[in-house]
């Protein structure tokens, strides 16, 4: 089974934040496998499940990066290791 | 691929993000015996402590980075350091310099190590003391003094052995000598216990014990905030529908512990240990246990039904967190520190929380008396009676019980003293007129309850 990173970005709405975020991993070579919307404390969020078992950087990179250009375009960014998510929430 | 909802995604970073769900601790166990074998004592700890805990903030930062969950704190355990004393020092006098020097030694290569913590400075004297016992004991205060990252515990009762009310009277004189020296602030490193259990990743209680492999990792938790956003959700529920979902809240604490700990442990190449599954709170607002008890329905920690809403919540961390690891470890149950919990300082502010009835919630909860600001002007009597009472209720109900109290010199009831970071702040606590100075002078040991006698 693949690598798998949750990347949340959290801001008020706008025109390109998909678009940011995504090139990012774009040229990582990381595969966005499911994005979801929700709201997280108030905030328009945006939670995708990336891929990154064939991307050219690692989760430490890619969160350098994509912390970088949430601050670019005036939103939070956080990633986390899809493991967090199997340990807390399947038995 | 495992497939998520977004709810499900969502309430793990409201967790992390919002709500102060982090690793208060990496604790790396050690055995520390090997120093034995240098000529020079104080080296040889600090190479045994060395050899083993070389690359463990290494490893502890990059898991953290890895997983993007926060680990407060790296810290170190070892083997009680009485028992080095023990083998090595031929009167008090000398265990009483080796302790000091050891104790200086371990804050220099946790210096070193990048380690927030050394918790083993301990001695076991339930029964009576060795010649090392009386060697830490009489350093601590000392030890404490020109040390920053040392704690010590001394376990004075057990179930077994019952309570050796000598050791608790020299523990009065400990403690208010320690203030002294340290303005107070060395007795937050300071606890003293009954039924200490091994492998406790929190300090003062940390040590390593003789049944664990050496090194092993441990994993405190926190988590408070999670279980108090819980039960503000479900205003109107019953207590077992609370109490169901508190535990379900716990069981996703916990297994953030275990991922941790394996995590760790896998990259070093050492045996995973336990998770301690206990909320532990901290001075930042929404990480508070006295705001879970509010949020029950308590209207301040200390009014009645205290005992009853931290019964419950106790229980269900216990059940929802024995779910999530095979290997619970520590003290396992919930703390209700004063000055580590803003909400529990603010209790005691309001004066609605009183020593009595952290007395009573002691009995359901697995820290005692903990982080208590007391005046500078507290006799040692008072002091050894209080522990007395905290040590009669561990081995009563056969737990793992602990008093950190902490006298300021110069301070009075009322005053607010600042420790900084997650110590806390909180106000000085009334300790009452009257006293059993009669009682606690008899010394002696108190008898093993029938609980004893339970265990062949």
């Amino acid at each position: 089974m693949g690598e798998m990173i949750v990347v949340t970005v959290v801001g008020a709405d706008k025109p390109g934040i998909v678009a940011a975020i995504s090139s990012v991993l774009a040229e990582a070579k990381a595969n966005i496998v499911d994005i979801s919307m929700t709201v997280l404390r108030g905030f328009f969020s945006m939670i995708m499940v990336v891929d990154i078992s064939e991307a050219i950087s690692d989760i430490f990179e890619l969160r350098d990066r994509l912390e970088e250009k949430g601050k670019e375009i005036g939103v939070r960014v956080m990633v986390l290791h899809e493991d967090v998510f199997r340990y807390m929430q399947k038995v | 691929m495992t497939k998520y909802d977004a709810s499900e995604l969502a309430e793990i970073i409201e967790m992390l993000s919002f709500q102060h769900l982090d690793i208060r601790a990496v604790t790396m166990g050690i055995n520390i015996m090997g120093a034995l074998k240098y000529d020079n004592l104080a080296e040889g700890v600090r190479e045994t402590v060395k050899d083993r805990a070389g690359e463990l903030r290494d490893a502890v930062e990059e898991v953290s980075s890895k997983l993007g969950v926060q680990i407060v704190t790296k810290r170190v355990a070892v083997t009680p350091i009485s028992m080095l004393l023990d083998a090595r020092a031929g009167d008090s006098e000398e265990a009483f310099k080796l302790g000091v020097s050891i104790a200086e030694a371990l804050d220099s290569v946790a210096e070193d190590l990048a380690v927030d913590y050394v918790g083993g400075f301990a001695a076991f004297v339930e029964s009576g003391y060795s010649l090392g016992d009386k060697g830490v004991v009489k350093s601590i205060p000392e030890a404490l003094s020109s040390t920053e990252r040392i704690t010590a515990m001394v376990n004075a009762a057990s179930t077994l052995a019952g309570i050796n009310m000598d050791a608790v009277y020299e523990m009065g004189e400990v403690v208010k000598r320690t203030a002294d020296l340290t303005e107070g602030r060395g007795c937050t490193r300071l606890g003293v216990f009954a039924n200490a259990p091994e492998g406790t990743p929190f300090v003062p209680g940390a040590y390593h014990g003789r049944g664990e492999e050496d090194p092993v990792i441990n994993v405190a938790v926190s988590g408070p905030g999670v279980i108090e956003n819980v039960v503000r959700s479900l205003e109107d529920a019953d207590l077992r529908t609370l109490h169901d979902a508190m535990k379900r809240a716990a069981f996703k604490i916990t297994r953030l512990g275990e991922l941790v700990g394996r995590e760790v442990a896998k990259r070093l190449g050492v045996r995973f240990g336990s998770v301690d599954l206990s909320l532990a709170p901290s001075p930042a607002v929404g990480d508070s246990v006295a705001d879970v008890l509010r949020a029950m329905g308590v209207e301040e920690p200390g009014a009645p039904g205290s005992v009853l809403a931290l019964a419950i919540l106790t229980d269900a961390v216990k059940k929802g967190g024995a779910m999530a690891t095979s290997s619970v470890g520590g003290l396992s149950g919930a703390f209700i520190p004063v000055s580590e919990d803003l909400g529990m300082a603010k209790a005691v502010r309001r004066g609605a929380l009183a020593l009595s009835s952290l007395e009573a919630m002691a009995a359901v909860c697995s820290t005692g008396l903990d982080m208590i600001v007391m005046p500078g002007d507290v006799e040692e009597h008072v002091i050894a009676a209080i522990i007395g009472d905290v040590m009669a209720l561990g081995i009563v109900l056969d737990k793992s019980l602990g008093a950190r109290l902490i006298p300021v010199p110069g301070a009075k009831e009322g005053d607010e003293v600042d420790f900084g970071g997650l110590l806390g702040k909180a106000p000085v606590m009334p300790v009452g007129r009257f006293s059993s100075k009669a009682l606690v002078m008899r010394g002696g040991i108190v008898p093993p309850t029938v609980s004893r006698l339970m265990k062949g």
